[in-house]
């Protein structure tokens, strides 16, 4: 198998609802990709591209072909991926497989969403589309309500009083506002404090609105290589080392593990293995805080925290930058945005960037190795793990 | 290989009381709602079989914002309930108050019923969804 390296990113501003169509955020991210790869678009071989929702956002499907044509990469294979909120990096997953076979050296691929434009209600009902339509939708199945769910589980199963739960999720949410203010692609750049979180709106009980993360439009997108190729254009490539990928059935399937989601713990086995590190390698980790309690579940299934203690970690500044592992500086979904087809690609793009040591003021300092961590639906689940190549 | 419950059957007998599953002559578990397979083994030797309407809730939440089509059900309660025969199934609850609903509901003990849901543009519509009420 080939070494596959990341040798450009590009990254639109994520915000509320924008007057760009789908084709023209994602090209923008795309072209300055490019640009920073040092390659021209016709040298693409293929595009991937995350999109789950341009249907009802715009009334656009096929967008991976329309945006391989506005950028000028003419005729190329280009391919669309749908798995919910975890789409993009399922497309970067199957980029780095391409490459790392030798089928290709040089792939374009990223994501793009304007979830923000569709409007609450209508993404309410769309993003519930990822759960089962036939046997859970009925039931008024959203996404704040499984997460909901699994707060009431959580605090259950783990013997965690539902107050101290729920303070210790305010503090997540604070981190990552506290932390996307400095970056500028952020959605929101204003700080938080825990008594905000526990005074807003509830949305789904117990998670009130600040738990939540907000909708977003945006899109973000990668330059892949070869390792023969990356060398002719960078000094300072970023490695995949390690990939997993899992799938899960309707949420009430899954009750031997909730409010574990089995299919994370199968993804990043694989990675970790094929990466071979294990998660106290890790200097700098990106996951799927859609929801303040996703934070806590991501982080004891990823390895960092014992099941049942993570909570405590944002509180005691473990998951801040100088802690024991520096978790959504970014900012998250939370305060950077989740248009759901780029979230992935947007993950990958900051520990790109982590591990160039190009984050300014809320840059890891030495970090060597990233990973990057995306739910898609109640239990798509794609894991990748990047290594400073140089 | 053709299904042995299909949802339409799975509905229809939910709509006129009666809760159906699949049990497996391999493993010997009970999966419902149905699929091809059984959810414990993957074994495909599935027998048809009623199961017992009573169940503790496992969890739940109460829904303030509900999707495009809905907005007139909220505030609702949706809830996972552990069948007495083991498999989890989600509906609603519906002989609590939403706005006084705590986690002291968790473990209740409830019987299953159910509810037409009409459907909306996206989803088929008048089949009969899971619905809880407190014994």
């Amino acid at each position: 198998m080939k070494k596959v390296a990341i040798v450009g990113a590009g990254h639109t501003p994520f915000t509320f609802a924008t007057e760009k169509t789908s084709v023209e955020l994602f090209s923008e991210a795309a072209m300055d990709a490019i640009n920073e790869a040092n390659i021209k678009a016709k040298d693409i071989q293929a595009l991937n591209l995350g999109n789950c929702l341009g249907d009802f956002s715009e009334g656009q499907a096929m967008l991976q072909s329309y945006v391989a044509n506005d950028i000028g990469a003419f005729n190329v294979p280009a391919t669309r991926f749908e798995g919910a909120c975890a789409s993009g990096s399922l497309a970067v997953r199957d980029a780095f497989i391409w490459i790392a076979s030798g089928f290709y050296d040089l792939v374009l691929v990223g994501g793009v969403e304007r979830a923000a434009s569709i409007g609450t209600s209508l993404a309410t009902r769309t993003f519930a589309m990822f759960t089962d339509s036939h046997y859970e939708y009925p039931a008024g199945m959203t996404f704040p309500a499984m997460f909901g769910m699994l707060t009431h589980l959580y605090s259950k199963h783990y013997n965690v009083p539902l107050e101290k739960l729920k303070e210790q999720m305010a503090n997540i949410s604070v981190q990552s506002h506290a932390y996307g203010i400095h970056n500028p692609n952020a959605q929101f750049k204003k700080e938080i404090t825990v008594e905000n979180v526990l005074k807003g709106f509830m949305v789904c009980s117990p998670l009130q609105l600040l738990d939540c993360c907000p909708f977003t439009d945006g899109a973000a997108v990668i330059v892949l290589a070869s390792e023969e190729k990356a060398k002719e254009l960078t000094d300072k490539p970023v490695y995949i080392t390690g990939v997993g990928q899992s799938s899960s059935g309707r949420l009430s399937s899954q009750k031997d593990h909730l409010p574990r989601i089995k299919s994370r713990e199968v993804s990043i086995k694989q990675a970790y293995d094929m990466a071979g590190i294990t998660p106290n390698d890790v200097d700098v980790c990106e996951l799927h805080d859609c929801f303040s309690i996703a934070s806590i579940i991501a982080a004891e299934s990823l390895g960092f925290f014992e099941f049942g203690t993570a909570g405590d970690a944002w509180a005691k500044g473990e998951a801040k930058i100088g802690g024991k592992i520096p978790i959504n500086v970014s900012g998250g979904l939370k305060s950077k945005g989740h248009p759901i087809g780029a979230t992935g690609p947007s993950q990958v793009a900051e520990i790109y960037h982590q591990l160039r040591g190009e984050c300014g003021v809320r840059q890891v300092e030495g970090a060597k190795i990233g990973i990057t961590d995306t739910l898609g639906g109640d239990g798509v689940i794609c894991n990748l793990i990047m290594e400073k190549g140089w | 290989m053709e299904y042995k419950l299909l949802f339409k059957d799975y509905s229809k007998a939910l709509g006129k009381g009666k809760l159906l599953g699949l049990k497996c002559s391999d493993c010997n578990n009970i999966t419902v709602p149905p699929k091809m397979t059984c959810q414990e083994c993957g074994g495909t030797n599935l027998e048809i079989v009623e199961v017992t309407k009573k169940g503790k809730i496992v969890t739940f939440t109460v829904v303030s914002v509900a999707p495009e089509g809905r907005e007139n059900e909220a505030p609702y309660i949706t809830a996972l309930v552990e069948l007495d025969q083991g498999p989890w199934i989600m509906g609603n609850i519906a002989n609590v108050e939403p706005s006084e609903t705590t986690m002291d509901i968790i473990g209740k003990e409830v019987k299953l019923s159910f509810r037409n849901f009409p459907g909306d543009r996206y989803a088929p519509g008048n089949q009969a969804r899971p619905t809880f009420t407190l014994v």
